[in-house]
Parts: structure tokens; C-alpha cells; sequence
């Protein structure tokens, strides 16, 4: 402990949020310049074929029109599929926009008017005249089933397993079993759509450099991308992203508004912007349609013996983008024979990207709908099935836990929620002419943590100041590592400022997973303790040192004094090591994830949902009147903006549950409802009662932080128990998300 | 994107906007005064008819931003979020959709909330416009702002002035007297982040302590 009151545990508001409130956060496409230029991107109306012809004259006759970029005009650039990659691409061939006039999915962007206005930009691209060759194609994953395949292994599989071998002999324990309960679940194309407009704004500086300021969830990611693509020395190009207007997974790889950005100010010569419409919103990364089927066996006393969950999900024809999706269920249950498949279809669109919770939202959905089916046959409360089968140890790969606090998710929830309330016999429960259902659900996820890169810097003032390169895309990253650094210094809050979202400031990886706060909070730990130990050197060091002959262990810090923990009068002040030393003493730390160590266990946040719904018996409209997550998550940092990720999880879940599909017309290859309008997700009238618990969990394995991240396991148990909640109220088990009123009545 | 083509279609020498090029030979007096056919012939291949038209297609517009009066002139086509974000570098009212479908363009015009993106900037000759930036005095925060910091009432930041805009609005309209009314009255704004439950906490805040 650094101090008497360490800020981490502490609820601190946001650092950042006066800047938020008053609207002086800068987002990407805000960066007004002299001389600035605004692409407007031109996508392709087919969804597979060739252009034929694109005229480009009419619009490039407009005063104040620059240049029309196609796939005819455009530069040269790099040839290797690897030159196009990131770091979260695929295996696979990534998407290359403006390469040739082929057409590999609808909305693919295929010209980029870059003019002296935004409104004249729109205008001329509408002047763009294109003709298209169209050819065949298929974007039905239910109508494709017969072409599903064994996904292709590549460097992703290293953060996304395939599933494990099979074990014992499925089908006989499945026949043999006392009970059963099985099912087929769908659900359709998701879109992230982050409130903010995919935006880049480069500022061309001369001689091969820019300062990209671009919407992004990896400022280091794009950095590489854009070097790699143009040819430029990586120190050459800056990318800049502190604040970031929502990710959710898609700015976890770079999107084709950075390329078309960087590629019109380097030919140009000038500061150019493209910022997305809405609708093009929906021209890249999506939650991959998925179709699972699940069989679930279990003896008189409700154990589970068998296991059999598949997953057929849809990819794109260019690269095979994977989910962990059926892994799940043998990690919390276990069973002696299981048999765990997935499989892709490679369809004409565009491949599909990590969103919130991937892949572990799609199985529970499955894994969970089927635990309550499962009570139901052996008529045993949804609760206790799970508590019997509670694995102690996760023996899908046969490793402890580096902890798990689940079992106090139930019973602290149940607690809370009033679960015993529940008269479990369904239609059972009346709030006037609605029925009333409870459901529950288990939520997991696998902690990940990744090498990073952190600065700490004292400054001749005395105050404190760590930089890494990772964003804050709204998860309260810039306040989480405040806290952190400053308990190492043992400096109050005031004293320490965290810069960040700059590819210049040392590594981090991508912004996902939730794996920040274990990946860049321990490389600012890391680089904090170096600074610790080099101040303490420096303390020894002085003449006539009162630390003479202590140990690093017998100091504390605290508000810029190094004290000695035997008699609080030895002391040497930060001032004192910083009088002696001429400037500001820093340190650059980079810290790995303790790899032998950690691959002894596994490693996963858990929660468990709780939902209330009230379903109109007449019109089948679903309410979630009430909603509890009790989440085990390790070392919460703070408990504000954590309770606020968990919060913003579950009003996804509902929403994934109820609300949010992109519909296809297969007829046409094409997206039919982007905008946010047709693309439906809840709005202020669509919420109720919520509520988060943090159920304390001790982690000594995980990170010395002991902290498993938040990002995603909020979302994971809420559609399911949603979906429980609907057959409590309804006796209609829906799985098919998002489930509407019309499937109720 | 489009499916609809605002792009006329071009006339035989391949230039579009027959009916504006008609309209400027016409009724503008330059033209009408110098040009011979000939000229006419010469003024379309250099564009200089586009060039007079993007002078006489501006429209003078008399507006306060934020207490500031400005003499302004834009294009008929600018919408007023455009015109704050691009002319006037208020970039604190935020485009998500640029459709009225989000409600992150949220601003006050003569009091009154409106979706700054559905508002063609002329439309609004006169009015006093109000932005997030225009809301707290100086260095001292209006009670809403305060208020969503405290109850955490954003993630992300984007949707942020758009709701703290339309919440100061609602509470004046006097459809913040309970928490449903909340809710169904800020249905306009969307928070994609799911901040909902702490954005309502805060204007109940603000309204039980008595802004007006």
C-alpha cells in the first residue's frame, strides 16, 4: 500500500469529463485545419461483379472538386497481403480498398471525391457515373449451410482457440441420459455503430510525414497499417486518438476511411478529412450471423454428462474471421464427453469484426437458453442445476482457475434480486394484464493480457507523468491508469497525469477484449515500480542519506516523501533526489504477461444475470422491468466507471436480445436498414430498473493488479437470462434473437 | 451511397446543372451584360459560371451563437450542424447520423430544442442559437454538466452534449417530474454506450435541485 488511502478501489469520476461535458474533447473528424479538404467515399451499388466503367469528368469539372481517387488513378502501393494486415486481421487476404475494379461485397468503397467542402464533395459524388458488370452471389447463411468448413488456423488463433478435441463418447452418454434438452439458436448481422462517425483527418506535415488524427481503437495499429501500406517510416506517421466516440470492436482494425484519408493527403499534398455517413456505417466489420445447435445430457441427480455444442458462422469470401463460441460450456460445466464443432460459411460480404463480447455473447445465448431448458426437464431451480454442476476447475483444458467467485454472483443476485420470489412454474406469475417472468443466466469470459509499453516520467516540479499509446474509448481508461500510477508514486491524483492515445508514446496493442486494464495497467505499474526503485537509489545516494542501509521493502511513499516504515523520521523528500539530480528522472518499462505462469491456469471474469420482464399477454411487447449483474472480476479499479461498463453491457444485452439486427435482402446482396432509425436500439424509454454488484474476488495469478477487466462480461449473460425470463412469463421458448412480439403472440 | 442522384443530368457538352447555368444566363447581370454566346461557350469550359454561381448561391444569415451576433454568409444546402462544426469550429454539437435519428446535434434555438442537422442554416435567420459550448459561464460548469460527471452519465463523451442539451431543455419544458417522463422525453437522444440509467439520475439531480 503506497499510501494511506490508495486511490485504486476508489469510485473517482472521469478525469476527462469536464472536457466531455463542455464539448471541447476533441473527436477525429474535429480537427479543423487551414486549407482542410473533405473526401466523401463513393460505395459500390452491387455486391459482386467488376466495374465496368467510372466516369469521373462531370464531377472533376466542378470548381472547387480536387480529384475523384478510383481504382484507376490510384497510386501504387504495397503488394503483399501482409503489408495490408493488423493487428487483429484474420487469417486470410484483408481488404484492399480502390485495388481493381472488383466488386467483393455491397458497399464496398470504390471512389473517394475529395473537394474543397463537405457539401460539395456530396454533390459531386453524386455526379460519379459507374457501371458494373454484376455477377452471382450468395450472402444466406441459412440457405449455405452445405458450404460450411473448418476455419483456416493463423495468427488469430493464438487469442481465439478452436474448439478442443472431443471427449469420451458423446452421443452414447447423450442417449443415455436421464434427461435432455437441446436446441437450435440464430441470431442475424449485428453493426457496432458507434455514436461517432468513422472519421481521419491527415495533415499532411512535407517530406513522407503526417499527424493522422483518426477514430480508432489502436493508435500504433494504424500507425503500422498506414506504414506499412504507403511506404513510410513508422516514426514518420503520427496517429492521434485520445478520445474516441464509442468502439465496441470497430476500430479494433483500421477502417478503409484511414486509407482513403491517407492516401488523398499524400497525393494532394494537403490536410484531408472523410468522415462516414451513417449508412457507411455498415460498409465494414459486423457481428457475423451464426447459427448453434446444442444437446445438453444429465443424470437423475442433474449432473451433466454429455456436452455437444456446434456453431456455423458466417465469414467473409477473403478472409476467415473466427469467434470463440462453443468453448464456453465445458469451461463452466463439467462433462466427461463433449463434443464441441465449429464451422464457417464463406459468404459475399465483407468479413466480419469482433463485437462487444464475440463470440462469448453468442454462446451463452445457447449454452445458458439450454441450462434452462435443462431445469426445467429435471425441475430443479436454474440456480442450483448450475450450482451442481459448478467447475471448481476448468476441465475443458484440465487447469484451475486463477480464481472464481461465481458461486457469490448466484447467491449475492439471487439475494438482491429477490430470486426466491419465483414461483418457477411458468404463466405463473401476473402484474395486471401482463405476465411476469424472472430469468437467470451465467455470463463468462476469458481474461487476456498482452505485452505493452509504459513511460514514467518525475518532472523537475515533482509531479508525476506516464504515457502509453492505448485509447480511452470511453471505458475510463484515462482515469484507471491515473489511479494506478499514482499509488505506485504514493502521489495524490492531482499530481500525476496520464497522456495517452498517441502512436508516438510507447506500445500498447489494440483496445479490446478487456484485456486493457491487465495489458497497459501493468506496464504502468511496471514502470511506476522502476521509477520507485531508481528514486529510491537516488535517495540512498545522497550524501548522508537518512535511508542509508534500508531496503526498498522498509519505505513507503507518500505525497512525494520516501519514509522509512521503522521510524517515520528518516525520510528524503522527491525534492531533495530531484535537487541533486540536474532534470526529470524517467523510465520506460515494458511489462509481458507472465506466460509459464499463467498457461497453469485459466483465466476468466464471471457474472451472473439476473432479469425481470413483464411480457403484455394481448400485444407480446416485452419489457425488462428489472435487471441485476453480479459480476466476480478480480480487483475492481473503480468501481464507478467499472459499474458503468457492466451497465452499458447490459442495456447491450437487452438490446442484443430484443432489439439490434441488420437485415439482409438477400434478394440484393445488401444491407436494408442502416440507419438508426431501422437499426434499432434502446433508447432512454426502453430502460428500467438496474442494477450491478461487484462480488469481491482475490486474484494473486492473474497480474499483480489482481484486475480482470470489465469491457465485455456485462453484456454476456443478460440475453440469455432474458430469453429464460421470456419462457418464464410466456411458456414460449424463443431462439431467435432479437425476439419481437409478433414470435409471442 | 445514395441511391437518389442530386447530380442533374449533364447536357450534351458534358456539363451538369443545365437549369442553374439557364437560370444565372438569365437573371444574373454579368451574364447577361458581357457574355455572347461565344463567351457564354468559353465561361462554361473555364467554369466560370460555377464560380459566379458559388458567390450568388450564397445567402446572407443574421444569427447569435452563444451571445455572439454573426454576419454570416452560407450556402443554401449548409444544415446549421454543418455550419457550426466546418464555419464556426463549434465542435462540441456532434453529427451521428446527420439523419435526426440520434439527437447528438441537439441545440437550443431560441430556447427550444431542436436537431441541429435537420435545420438548414438559413432556416434560421434571426434566432438565437445555443450550443454546449455557450452552456457553462466561463470556467464554472451549468449545474447539468456538473451533474453528469458526478453520476457518470457518459462513457464514450459523443453523445454527451447532445444529451446534456436536450436535458436542460426538457427540464424547462417541464417534462422532467418523474423518472418515466425522463425517460419517454430524452427518448430522442441516443447513448449507444448505455449510460441511460446514470443520465437520468443526473437530471433528476438538477431538477430536484431547482433549475430552472
Amino acid at each position: 500500500m503506497m499510501s494511506d488511502q490508495p486511490l485504486i478501489g476508489q469510485p473517482i469520476s472521469r478525469l476527462e469529463g469536464h472536457l466531455k461535458v463542455t464539448g471541447t474533447a476533441k473527436y477525429a473528424g474535429e480537427y479543423n485545419v487551414p486549407g482542410l479538404l473533405y473526401g466523401y467515399v463513393i460505395n459500390s451499388t452491387i455486391t459482386k461483379g467488376k466495374i465496368s466503367s467510372i466516369n469521373t469528368k462531370i464531377a472533376k469539372a466542378l470548381p472547387g472538386v480536387i480529384e475523384v481517387f478510383t481504382h484507376e488513378n490510384r497510386p501504387s502501393l504495397a503488394w503483399f497481403d501482409m503489408q495490408y494486415s493488423d493487428m487483429d486481421a484474420p487469417p486470410g487476404s484483408p481488404f484492399r480498398p480502390l485495388h481493381t475494379a472488383d466488386i467483393k461485397y455491397n458497399g464496398q468503397p470504390i471512389a473517394l471525391v475529395v473537394a474543397e467542402t463537405f457539401e460539395l464533395a456530396r454533390y459531386a459524388a453524386s455526379c460519379v457515373e459507374i457501371k458494373y458488370t454484376e455477377e452471382p452471389f450468395s450472402t444466406d447463411l441459412k440457405e449455405n449451410i452445405d458450404k460450411a468448413r473448418a476455419p483456416q488456423p493463423g495468427l488469430a488463433t493464438f487469442l481465439k482457440p478452436l474448439p478442443p478435441k472431443p471427449k469420451g463418447d458423446f452421443e452414447k452418454a447423450y442417449n443415455d441420459s436421464f434427461a435432455k434438452a437441446s436446441g437450435e439458436f440464430y441470431h442475424g448481422t449485428e453493426h457496432h455503430n458507434p455514436l461517432e462517425l468513422f472519421s481521419t483527418t491527415t495533415i499532411y506535415e512535407g517530406q513522407g510525414k503526417l499527424t493522422i488524427y483518426d477514430k480508432t481503437q489502436g493508435t500504433i495499429n494504424s500507425q503500422l497499417y498506414v506504414g506499412n501500406i504507403f511506404g513510410l517510416h513508422f516514426k514518420d506517421v503520427r496517429v492521434i486518438a485520445p478520445y474516441v466516440g464509442g468502439g465496441f470492436g470497430s476500430g479494433l482494425r483500421p477502417q478503409y476511411q484511414l486509407f482513403l484519408s491517407v492516401m488523398a493527403a499524400l497525393e494532394l499534398k494537403r490536410p484531408v478529412r472523410v468522415t462516414l455517413e451513417r449508412n457507411q456505417m455498415y460498409t465494414f466489420g459486423h457481428r457475423p450471423p451464426t447459427i448453434q445447435n446444442t444437446r445438453f445430457g444429465a443424470d437423475a441427480n442433474g449432473k451433466i454428462t454429455a456436452l455437444n455444442h456446434s456453431a456455423i458462422a458466417e465469414t467473409s469470401q477473403f478472409e476467415d474471421y473466427t469467434e470463440v463460441v462453443v468453448n464456453w460450456s465445458n469451461m463452466l460445466y463439467p462433462a466427461e464427453n463433449t463434443l464441441m464443432e465449429y464451422k464457417l460459411v464463406p459468404l459475399d460480404v465483407y468479413s466480419p469484426l469482433d463485437m462487444r463480447a464475440p463470440g462469448g455473447s453468442t454462446g451463452s445465448h445457447a449454452i445458458e437458453s439450454t441450462m434452462d431448458e435443462l431445469a426445467y426437464k429435471l425441475n430443479i431451480d436454474p440456480i442450483e442445476l448450475r450450482l451442481i454442476n459448478y467447475a471448481e476447475t476448468d476441465t475443458s483444458v484440465g487447469r484451475p482457475y486463477s480464481s472464481k467467485e461465481l458461486r457469490q454472483c448466484f447467491i449475492q443476485g439471487a439475494e438482491k434480486f429477490g430470486w426466491s420470489n419465483r414461483n418457477p412454474e411458468p404463466r405463473s406469475m401476473r402484474r395486471g394484464n401482463k405476465l411476469v417472468g424472472y430469468g437467470m443466466a451465467t455470463g463468462i469470459w476469458e481474461s487476456m493480457q498482452l505485452p505493452a509499453r509504459a513511460e514514467a516520467i518525475l518532472t523537475k516540479e515533482g509531479k508525476l507523468l506516464v504515457s502509453s499509446a492505448v485509447t480511452d474509448i470511453g471505458t475510463g481508461t484515462l482515469t484507471v491508469m491515473t489511479q494506478i500510477a499514482a499509488d505506485e508514486l504514493g502521489l495524490p491524483l492531482a499530481d500525476v497525469t496520464f497522456s495517452y492515445g498517441d502512436s508516438k508514446m510507447p506500445f500498447a496493442p489494440i483496445q479490446g477484449g478487456s484485456f486493457t486494464v491487465s495489458t497497459v495497467g501493468s506496464a504502468i505499474k511496471a514502470a511506476g515500480k522502476a521509477l520507485r526503485k531508481k528514486l529510491f537509489k537516488k535517495a540512498k545516494d545522497i550524501k548522508n542519506s537518512p535511508l542509508k542501509g534500508t531496503d526498498l521493502e522498509d519505505v513507503v511513499f507518500k505525497n512525494g516523501d520516501i519514509i522509512s516504515k521503522n521510524n517515520p523520521a528518516l525520510r528524503v523528500s522527491f525534492q531533495d533526489i530531484l535537487a541533486l539530480n540536474k532534470g526529470a528522472i524517467k523510465t520506460t518499462n515494458t511489462s509481458l504477461p507472465k506466460a509459464f505462469k499463467l498457461k497453469k491456469y485459466s483465466r476468466a471474469a464471471h457474472s451472473a444475470a439476473f432479469v425481470e420482464v413483464e411480457v403484455d399477454e394481448q400485444l407480446g411487447v416485452v419489457t425488462v422491468t428489472r435487471s441485476l449483474t453480479a459480476v466476480a472480476a478480480g480487483n475492481i479499479i473503480n468501481p464507478k466507471t467499472a459499474r458503468s461498463q457492466i451497465l452499458g453491457g447490459m442495456v447491450w444485452g437487452i438490446s442484443k436480445a430484443l432489439r439490434e439486427e441488420t437485415i439482409t435482402d438477400y434478394k440484393l446482396g445488401k444491407y436494408m436498414n442502416q440507419n438508426l432509425a431501422e437499426y434499432h436500439i434502446p433508447v432512454h424509454a426502453d430502460l428500467h430498473d438496474m442494477d450491478v454488484i461487484f462480488v469481491e474476488e482475490k486474484d494473486e495469478i492473474i497480474n499483480e493488479l489482481g484486475s480482470k477487466g470489465v469491457g465485455e462480461i456485462g453484456i454476456v449473460g443478460m440475453p440469455p437470462a432474458i430469453a429464460n425470463a421470456i419462457f418464464h412469463a410466456t411458456g414460449k421458448r424463443i431462439n431467435q434473437f432479437p425476439i419481437h412480439f409478433d414470435s409471442l403472440l | 451511397m445514395s441511391s437518389k442522384k442530386p447530380c442533374t443530368p449533364p447536357d450534351s457538352d458534358g456539363v451538369p446543372n443545365k437549369t442553374r447555368r439557364d437560370f444565372l444566363k438569365k437573371s444574373s447581370f454579368l451574364t447577361a451584360a458581357a457574355f455572347v454566346p461565344v463567351t457564354v461557350v468559353n465561361a462554361a469550359v473555364n467554369q466560370w459560371d460555377e464560380k459566379l454561381a458559388s458567390v450568388f448561391e450564397k445567402t446572407s444569415l443574421h444569427l447569435e451563437v452563444n451571445g455572439v451576433p454573426l454576419n454570416l454568409s452560407v450556402e443554401p444546402r449548409t444544415t446549421l450542424l454543418d455550419l457550426l462544426r466546418e464555419q464556426l469550429n463549434l465542435t462540441g454539437t456532434k453529427k451521428g447520423c446527420d439523419r435526426g435519428q440520434c439527437g447528438a446535434c441537439t441545440v437550443h434555438a431560441d430556447g427550444l430544442r431542436i436537431n441541429s442537422c435537420l435545420s438548414l442554416a438559413v432556416t434560421n435567420e434571426g434566432k438565437k442559437i445555443t450550443t454546449i459550448e455557450g452552456l457553462s459561464k466561463g470556467q464554472e460548469l451549468h449545474p447539468m454538466q456538473e451533474a453528469f460527471i458526478k453520476h457518470d452519465g457518459f462513457q464514450c463523451g459523443y453523445c454527451t452534449p447532445g444529451q446534456i442539451m436536450s436535458a436542460v431543455a426538457l427540464i424547462k419544458e417541464g417534462h422532467a417530474g418523474s423518472e418515466m417522463e425522463i425517460r419517454e422525453f430524452m427518448s430522442g437522444n441516443i447513448c449507444r454506450c448505455g449510460a441511460y440509467p446514470n443520465i437520468v439520475n443526473a437530471i433528476q439531480e438538477v431538477k430536484k435541485g431547482g433549475l430552472s
